[in-house]
């Protein structure tokens, strides 16, 4: 059982492989295709601007390998936001695994952006498990994915927006599991558990 | 819905937590990480290090205690202190921690903000200040509260938020140690004046204060220290408090 965290310029891979060292999972980071494509579970982080990591994965030619994945993929927060088909942060083009447009928050008095905190989960789906039914996890987001047929968990603000969605051997969160405590623990262990 | 932040600080000095910290079934409450793990287990939010190390091997200390920390507690936590440069900050982020915050070293230099926030995104920069109330103005003040400024709270807040900061942590010199309660009337203006989340720090005694900082000054996150460290209040009861007085809080 070998899991990949998928090595680019995202700020959160630390602390993504710090939660799998609290797991004990037998895992590697790193960006070489075949230890990517061999993987039995991917874990494609994300912290940072969409344009720029876009164009990373572009340019080390991972946009293509991502999509062609076969096994469990899972996309944290901005990891989620690319696997989306367009992005309003700098209007680019992403992956397009899930056909939806990500969209920014509209910042005002009464809702800051960006949205920053614990929120809770209503679970839509089989996955997220449904004793995380309500648990708060933790969020850091400008731009959100718009509640769509692929979301199985809805946060809230401003908007309802898309907390959790799952295609084919897709799976994503728009919150971060590896600093949401135990309830972030068991959505890692869930996933590694498919 | 988003609930309001409970964030307990601890202050570092090579590599130990400082001031007279008494908590209540710890075998060693210097121990910084030890110290974060339970709080993270009460149901803390986040977590602030403040490392006020005055050596440059001191520092040293810290940034290989911000992994240690990372590896053992898994909510989010900001770190500071003597952060003045892009190459500051770049270690302590690999380290795990998830925000930095800078105060005395931006109000020398505004830009590292904008330079800050384009390196490493607006969502891990806390701009905190420091201010107090002098001839009817809040007068902001660096190290440590010791060096008055020419600039003042509101329109330096903008300022920070306008060149990237994620987060402004206010903390009010004339409240802070006294115990009496938030700043609730300049906490206010600072919500309504930004979009940005506002932290707010210094003068939490009771629960009440608490719940007064978030239903009247409308803060998103509220910071205290001593009376957690002291254990005169607890994370648990301060949360079913608030949630009793109607307060959105994570249980």
């Amino acid at each position: 059982m070998k899991t990949v965290i998928l090595k680019y310029n995202a700020g959160n891979i630390q602390s993504v492989s710090h939660a799998l060292e609290l797991l004990v999972v037998d895992f590697e980071i790193t960006d070489e295709v075949e230890k990517i494509q061999s993987a039995d579970k991917v874990i494609f982080p994300g912290v940072g601007e969409a344009s720029t990591t876009m164009a990373y994965l572009k340019n080390k030619k991972l946009d293509q390998v991502i999509r062609d994945l076969k096994q469990p993929v899972l996309g944290i927060c901005l990891g989620m936001q690319l696997m989306c088909k367009h992005s309003e942060e700098n209007d680019i083009s992403c992956l397009g695994i899930f056909d939806e447009v990500v969209k920014k928050f509209e910042a005002s008095k009464e809702f800051k952006v960006p949205h920053m905190g614990w929120n809770n989960l209503t679970l839509t789906n089989s996955w997220p498990e449904k004793a995380l039914e309500n648990s708060s996890v933790y969020f850091v987001h400008s731009y959100y994915v718009p509640v769509n047929e692929f979301t199985t968990a809805v946060s809230d603000y401003i908007v309802p927006f898309s907390a959790a969605m799952k295609k084919d051997n897709f799976y994503a969160v728009q919150f971060h599991p590896e600093k949401s405590a135990q309830a972030g623990e068991r959505i890692l262990k869930s996933f590694l558990a498919i | 819905m988003l609930t309001k932040r409970i964030i307990p600080c601890l202050d570092i000095k090579d590599g130990r937590t400082v001031k007279g910290v008494n908590f209540v079934d710890l075998r060693d409450a210097g121990d910084p990480v030890a110290l974060a793990s339970a709080y993270a287990e009460q149901g803390a939010d986040e977590l602030v290090f403040l490392d006020i190390s005055a050596t440059q091997e001191q520092r040293k200390t810290f940034a290989s205690l911000v992994k240690d920390i990372a590896r053992h507690i898994n909510i989010p936590f900001t770190v500071g202190g003597g952060i003045s440069s892009v190459e500051d900050v770049a270690p302590l982020l690999e380290a795990g921690a998830d925000k930095v915050s800078v105060n005395s070293s931006a109000v020398r230099n505004p830009q590292l903000i904008n330079e800050l926030s384009k390196a490493f995104g607006a969502q891990c920069i806390v701009l905190a200040i420091d201010a107090r109330k002098i001839d009817n103005a809040w007068i902001v003040h660096t190290h440590g509260g010791k060096n008055p400024t020419d600039k003042k709270l509101f329109t330096w807040a903008k300022e920070g938020q306008d060149r990237g900061a994620g987060e402004i942590l206010f903390t009010s010199m004339d409240h802070d140690g006294t115990k009496n309660g938030y700043a609730i009337d300049p906490l206010s203006k600072l919500h309504e004046l930004l979009t940005i989340p506002v932290i707010a720090s210094g003068g939490a005694g009771s629960m009440g204060h608490f719940a007064d900082v978030f239903a009247l000054a409308k803060a998103d996150a509220a910071l205290a220290a001593s009376v957690f460290h002291f254990g005169e209040i607890q994370i648990p009861e301060l949360k079913t408090f608030l949630k009793n007085h109607n307060i959105p809080v994570r249980l």
